[in-house]
């Protein structure tokens, strides 16, 4: 049995531990609260994009010439993949989510017959697949996570992405990330940006007149032209605010259940330490009785 | 009958209420967003958005490019960037400025995408200060 030396000291210790976790808990759920907050504010001109695209999309159907993010390249060989990580762990299996849906998708992929890129963002995402998948890797994007989340961050993915796609390396372009559904529970998903895939509208939601009404300033070609880019940016940006929300959840909850698994640990050690103390006081009891009695 | 007015950049909503008329800097002119308009969708320039009631200008954002969408009752700005004219620092717009005129100086001058835009943004910081030196 260990020394009663020993135990106070590995009581200590983790009495220390669970400080700190307690604390990482409590920042984490400071900054989720920002990170939500930030997700809320960006949620307008997403909403906003979309019912432009949608008008936009179908002011120039049938026309050709249509831009590359919005149709694709015709071809379907090449995917780049963007999984979208934190650079810091100890967030339970945030990043691991993340990874292992990201490999199934290569393999599936690979099996197909079809070239993977890999664009990693995030610390945790690039450390991962530069073991396994280093030839795969065009570009990364780390610093990321946090912090606020810039728009600038979005829009040079965007660029990247796009700056791909334009010269015909990529075909479609994936992103896979946490959605997040609450503190407790992200779900990794994957996301097609290129080609673009459009929900379908009702028919009843816009009447059909109402599309052709609109009048373009400088023309419906131009517009899609600026439009679309900014609409790859933007959902970039609407998933990094996720990873961001969601990183921070899965941090609280993790930390959480480490702060209430090290007060478990206390509670028994502290009992086994009082016990051994209290079997040590008898023993010398009944030395000290005995030697008594012998004399 | 107002129209409502919003301007809304990637990271936020600046303004949503009620105005009587809004001048957008369109990429082709400015155009006033007013009550019963035919429904439009525009590209804008690097400028300033002006909000007016009755015949006093109430407010003022600066855009640095971006979509506007007006119809009969609304007038949704999408911009790249927005900021109140009274928060532009002049300061952090030259030295983007600076910033630009070197990128401009080593790209190559037969890319004429790139080179647009470029000219699109230099234009735009351009206007952010001159905007925030309220010369405009």
């Amino acid at each position: 049995m260990a020394s009663l030396k020993e135990l106070r000291a590995r009581i200590g210790s983790i009495k220390s531990t669970r400080k700190i976790t307690s604390a990482m808990k409590m920042v984490a759920a400071a900054k989720l609260r920002r990170a939500q907050a930030s997700a809320e504010a960006a949620r307008p001109y997403a909403a906003a994009m979309r019912r432009m695209l949608g008008e936009l999309a179908g002011a120039v159907q049938g026309e050709g010439g249509v831009p590359r993010l919005l149709s694709g390249t015709g071809q379907d060989k090449v995917h780049l993949l963007v999984p979208l990580t934190s650079d810091r762990g100890l967030c339970g299996g945030f990043n691991s989510n993340v990874h292992r849906l990201t490999v199934q998708t290569i393999r599936r992929l690979q099996s197909e017959g079809k070239t993977v890129r890999l664009l990693p963002v995030g610390r945790r995402a690039l450390n991962f697949f530069s073991r396994d998948y280093a030839d795969l890797i065009v570009d990364h994007v780390i610093g990321v996570s946090g912090k606020e989340i810039p728009f600038s961050v979005a829009s040079g993915l965007g660029e990247k992405i796009n700056a791909l796609v334009e010269s015909g390396e990529i075909d479609v372009c994936s992103l896979v990330f946490n959605k997040f559904h609450n503190a407790m529970m992200q779900v990794p998903t994957s996301q097609q940006l290129v080609p673009l895939l459009m929900e379908e509208q009702g028919a009843g939601d816009v009447p059909a007149d109402s599309v052709a009404q609109y009048e373009f300033e400088p023309d419906e070609a131009t517009i899609l032209a600026m439009l679309l880019p900014r609409n790859l940016q933007v959902q970039i940006y609407a998933a990094l605010l996720e990873t961001a929300a969601g990183e921070n959840g899965a941090r609280m909850t993790a930390m959480d259940n480490a702060t209430r698994n090290a007060g478990r640990s206390i509670d028994s050690l502290t009992q086994v330490y009082n016990r051994t103390r209290q079997t040590n006081i008898t023993n010398e009891l009944i030395e000290i009785i005995s030697g008594a009695q012998a004399v | 009958m107002p129209v409502l007015i919003e301007i809304i950049s990637p990271e936020k909503v600046l303004v949503s209420r009620e105005v009587d008329m809004a001048v957008l800097p369109g990429m082709e002119g400015d155009i006033a967003a007013m009550p019963e308009h035919a429904p439009m969708m525009l590209l804008l320039r690097g400028g300033v958005v002006a909000l007016h009631e009755g015949d006093v200008v109430t407010d003022r954002f600066f855009v640095a490019g971006g979509f506007a969408d007006i119809t009969a009752t609304r007038c949704t700005v999408l911009a790249d960037k927005a900021v109140p004219v009274s928060e532009i620092s002049i300061d952090n717009a030259t030295a983007q400025l600076e910033a630009l005129s070197e990128i401009w100086d080593k790209t190559d001058k037969t890319d004429m995408t790139r080179l647009s835009a470029l000219q699109d943004q230099i234009l735009a910081v351009r206007a952010e200060i001159a905007a925030g030196a309220g010369t405009v």
